[in-house]
């Protein structure tokens, strides 16, 4: 766990670089935690992800797969990995201020 | 009037769920019906083995019908839905069954057509899967025929049934291409989209260490978005490429077809969300589910269905009964992985404990976890006798309690 400055506030991240607290987010945070992750600038197709994103997660506590995102969020899964290089499901969720996705199991 | 149970499914859930539920009410205190779309029951371990002759695809498939206790009123037919308002599913065959308790037990089905180009040109050809009888014993032919070359087996996503099973087939596929003697010019390729070859890190861990051993390599985050059968490609979302001779995929899994056509019953990937703890679906308190048909997250594989069982007996009980519901099961699995050259590892964990090193069960017992042994290797093939005639007829097995036990287990850093 670390302390960081963020987006005006002080925000708490833990090993791999997501925020502890859902809470502590807000839009700055995002763009600064994409620029530190090879996003330089977040378009509407990004933001359309990212608010999805964190929209389920804060609606059923766990955040969905790459395959339901590519199902249900509106962006087909290929764009997915043209917008959030590498993992988009982790990647999207480390914008949005949610912990990792646990999919895996 | 007694109470009419509804149990869609005649796999391993349904099928013991069944027999359980026989056992506990009299015929005059409930009918219980059982909905399949076929008669073959497939003990779908036994599948692993298909591909390298160690068993045959007609011997590990029985009648669905068979398995069922008298008593028993099967319906060979395709689900059309679930109304879930008016408490009836409505059977492809025009049969309407009214119900006081529906179990979802209609399992995972494979979706390979979601993934571009896998079942074109090449499927069946030199792209593959085992996890059905016709495709195993169809890569039995092919690793036959196989000379030398690039064996790649792929997960295209998770959750699959068995997830330990991609990875036993790559111990097996090291062990049978050293028995033909083509070892040297074959080289196997474990791809997932995991960031390691398994779910839970110490597991994964020990299972890493055995693929270095056997000289498997291991391409980890690997979304699989486009398999090229006849250019021998299997591409990544992010544009990697993996070339093969031989492709072994395990394709997206979903739920049964007709969870979508039923209003209010599954998520998008067509899996029932249900309570982890009691078994209960989210869309109506009547309707429970168990298996691989659920979201709850523990493994999909027969263990945990078994486990599952004992605990959601008891709920139907209750629930029929106005009781409240018990809330323990734990997410309680126990798999064994083949490793080859006939050892086996035991790996046993729960929604919160992942799989540790130790003795099973319950320290005192003969079977090491987490560690190759024979006799690991014998429990694995003596659970196909287990299946048919304990699980399957939904009897408790001595010993082994439905909830995970910590007795024999051991965390790092604590006296052995």
């Amino acid at each position: 766990m670390t302390m960081t400055e963020m987006g005006g506030t002080t925000v708490e991240l833990d090993g791999e670089g997501f925020l502890v607290d859902p809470h502590q987010w807000n839009e700055t945070v995002a763009a600064e935690i994409a620029g530190a992750n090879g996003i330089p600038v977040l378009t509407e197709r990004h933001w359309q992800v990212v608010r999805f994103m964190r929209d389920a997660y804060l609606a059923n506590g766990t955040a969905p797969s790459i395959r339901s995102l590519g199902k249900e969020s509106g962006v087909p899964i290929k764009e997915l990995y043209q917008l959030f290089p590498k993992g988009p499901a982790k990647l999207a969720a480390k914008v949005g201020g949610i912990p990792k996705p646990r999919g895996c199991i | 009037m007694g109470h009419k149970i509804v149990i869609l499914g005649g796999g391993t859930g349904g099928t013991l769920m069944a027999n359980r539920l026989r056992r506990l009410y009299s015929r005059e205190e409930a009918d219980i019906a059982v909905v399949d779309k076929d008669d073959a029951h497939v003990y779908q371990p036994g599948l692993l083995f298909v591909p390298f002759g160690l068993a045959h695809a007609e011997d590990i498939v029985r009648p669905r019908h068979r398995q069922l206790h008298k008593g028993i009123a099967f319906h060979q037919t395709e689900i059309d839905r679930v109304e879930l308002d008016e408490n009836r599913v409505e059977l492809a065959d025009g049969t309407r069954l009214l119900y006081d308790v529906l179990v979802v037990a209609t399992g995972a089905r494979l979706a390979p057509e979601e993934t571009e180009g896998l079942t074109g040109p090449g499927w069946m050809e030199n792209v593959f899967t085992f996890y059905t009888p016709e495709g195993a014993a169809a890569l039995h032919e092919a690793l036959q025929r196989f000379d030398g070359g690039r064996l790649v087996v792929n997960i295209v996503d998770m959750p699959i049934k068995c997830p330990v099973a991609p990875i036993e087939f790559a111990f097996l596929a090291d062990w049978y291409l050293g028995e033909r003697g083509i070892r040297g010019r074959s080289e196997i390729t474990l791809a997932t989209p995991l960031d390691g070859c398994f779910t839970k890190p110490i597991a994964s861990k020990h299972l890493t260490y055995l693929l270095e051993e056997k000289g498997i390599g291991l391409e980890v985050e690997f979304a699989a978005g486009e398999v090229d059968g006849p250019g021998g490609r299997l591409v990544s979302f992010d544009g990697r490429e993996i070339p093969f001779d031989l492709l072994v995929t395990v394709p997206l899994h979903a739920g049964a077809e007709y969870v979508e056509r039923s209003e209010g019953l599954g998520d998008s990937l067509g899996f029932v969300p249900t309570d982890p703890g009691t078994l209960q679906s989210l869309a109506r308190p009547n309707v429970f589910a168990l298996g691989d048909a659920t979201n709850v997250p523990t493994s999909k594989a027969g263990s945990v269905t078994h486990f599952e069982g004992e605990i959601l007996t008891e709920n139907v009980r209750r629930f029929l009964a106005g009781e409240e519901l018990d809330a323990t099961y734990d997410g309680h699995a126990n798999c064994f992985i083949e490793t080859g050259f006939s050892k086996a590892l035991l790996i046993d964990f729960n929604y919160e404990t992942e799989p540790l090193p130790g003795r099973f069960p319950t320290g005192v017992g003969p079977m090491p976890l987490l560690k190759e042994s024979r006799l690991n290797h014998l429990g694995k093939l003596m659970f196909q006798w287990m299946y048919w005639h304990m699980l399957l007829p939904g009897r408790d097995i001595p010993g082994i309690a439905p909830t995970m036990q910590m007795a024999g287990k051991h965390r790092a850093g604590q006296p052995v």
